[in-house]
């Protein structure tokens, strides 16, 4: 406990690349996430495919079998050689969040009605400008609690990156541990700060959501 | 057998259209011209294939024989191209479908600031003239649902005007509507036939034909079973199958 408090900076440096993990992570996802989605009930069958077959096998491999391979088999062939590893964390979380945030807004594109998508295309919008203009932004008022729940999960699985040596709050907390009754103190506290984040996320959610409802 | 339109340049024509849903022949050799000006009322039996054709003139669907020209310019596949070919021709729809997260202004506002790229300032303008002769002009910043079903039709209305559209197609936009609301979007409807629009307009509403309409196409099991003046075919129907329509829907 006394090491905790004498090396609080480290505590915060832990927090600190968590948070950068887990922001970037969420801001690929979300971008990734959505051209997937967009691939996916997009008009262009080869896309059609390729969307399909990245969902299907992304969310079907565990994360830490993709970590394996962006941290270790990815280099033995030559790639991200020279990567930071926090580049590296944010590629593999992306990678896997991108397919579940793609299935989550797919789900909100199908509940909006198919009248919108056709009003938008009388009116000469083109496909890309319908999805951006009229159907994912409805789509995303109706998937904000699932979009949240995914952002929650991805946010503890950013804790896998402790195995591959990142320094953030999983990894610094083994640090700390050392077998000891201290351990359960150091554990609540570590918990904690991810309860912080996880909240944050919530909140988010919440405050869109009443927004959202607001405006129609 | 037409009443007099105002130029004889066709706008849209037509030529042996097919369409199938599968072994369903909707679409069969159809063939209609509609000049500049004219008001065409489209009329007939559910499911004989009045929206479909619609749709085809739009492009919302693929035809599978035939051709469709608007202005000369036969349909282009989908595209960028066929995009802009569509905002040559509004569309209102029986379910109105009103962008449901943008307001009264923003629906009419949308179609001119992304497709025509006419400044945000100039849309706005042009959207509330529109919004003023569909009379909801004070409706502007309000969203679709906080609208009777009348007001979000004339919405739809103007939102389809703020392209400018060389033709206007109409798939039953009264018919989702409460009696005391059909007579709003009519007038606009007629207002709008009487400014000289060309219009196509799938309705059983009578009055409507009888007052705008220069020609009604009745049509029965994707066909285009007889063709005439509003007068000549309410009161005098050719075909046994417009009789027997008639007569169900005068019935009532
Ligand atoms: N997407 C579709 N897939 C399969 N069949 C369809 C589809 N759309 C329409 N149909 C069928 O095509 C036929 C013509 O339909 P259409 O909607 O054009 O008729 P309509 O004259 O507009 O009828 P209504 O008066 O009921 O609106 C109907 O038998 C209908 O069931
Ligand atoms: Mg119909």
């Amino acid at each position: 406990m006394d090491d905790l408090l004498d090396q609080y900076d480290l505590v915060l440096q832990a927090f600190w690349l968590t948070i950068q993990l887990s922001v970037l992570s969420g801001l690929c996802s979300l971008v990734l996430g959505t051209l997937l989605a967009a691939m996916r009930v997009g008009p262009v069958s080869v896309l059609r495919g390729v969307g399909t077959t990245y969902v299907t096998l992304v969310r079907n491999t565990p994360l830490l079998i993709i970590f394996v391979f962006i941290f270790v088999a990815a280099p033995n062939l030559g790639w991200f050689t020279d990567t930071a590893f926090l580049t590296l964390g944010v590629v593999t979380v992306s990678l896997y969040t991108s397919a579940f945030v793609c299935e989550a807004v797919r789900s909100g594109v199908n509940a909006v009605p198919l009248g919108q998508a056709e009003a938008a295309r009388a009116i000469g919008l083109t496909f890309a400008q319908t999805m951006g203009s009229v159907v994912l932004p409805q789509a995303f008022r109706a998937v904000v609690p699932p979009l949240a729940s995914v952002l929650i999960a991805m946010t503890k699985n950013t804790s896998i990156a402790a195995v591959f040596g990142l320094m953030e709050l999983t990894g610094r907390m083994r640090y700390f541990s050392n077998n000891s009754a201290d351990d359960t103190v150091i554990f609540l506290v570590f918990a904690a700060l991810y309860i912080v984040l996880v909240e944050l996320i919530s909140a988010g959610a919440i405050v869109l959501e009443r927004r959202w409802r607001a405006a129609r | 057998m037409t009443a007099a339109p105002s130029s004889t340049e066709s706008v849209v024509t037509l030529e042996g259209v097919d369409k199938y849903f599968g072994d369903l022949h909707v679409l069969q050799g159809i063939d209609l011209r509609v000049r500049r000006g004219e008001v065409v009322v489209v009329i007939g039996p559910s499911g004989s294939g009045k929206s479909t054709l619609c749709r085809a003139i739009n492009r919302l669907e693929t035809i599978d024989g035939g051709s469709i020209t608007l202005e000369g310019q036969p349909l282009p596949q989908e595209g960028k191209e066929l995009a802009r070919l569509r905002s040559d021709v509004g569309m209102v729809f029986q379910s109105f479908n009103l962008f449901a997260h943008k307001t009264v202004l923003e629906n009419v506002t949308l179609g001119p600031i992304k497709v025509r790229r006419t400044k945000r300032a100039d849309a706005e303008k042009r959207a509330r003239e529109l919004l003023d002769r569909v009379g909801v002009a004070h409706q502007a910043e309000k969203y679709p649902a906080q609208l009777s079903g009348g007001q979000q039709q004339r919405v739809a209305i103007a939102r389809a005007l703020a392209m400018e559209p060389k033709l206007m197609l109409f798939d039953e936009p009264t018919s989702a509507l409460d009696p005391e609301m059909i007579k709003e979007v009519l007038d606009v409807m007629v207002d709008l036939a009487r400014g000289g629009m060309t219009m196509i307009v799938v309705t059983h509403e009578m009055g409507f034909a009888r007052t705008a309409a220069d020609r009604v196409v009745f049509m029965s099991d994707g066909a285009i079973v007889e063709e005439s003046t509003p007068d000549d075919f309410f009161t005098n129907p050719r075909s046994d199958r417009a009789r027997d329509f008639l007569g169900k829907i005068l019935k009532h």
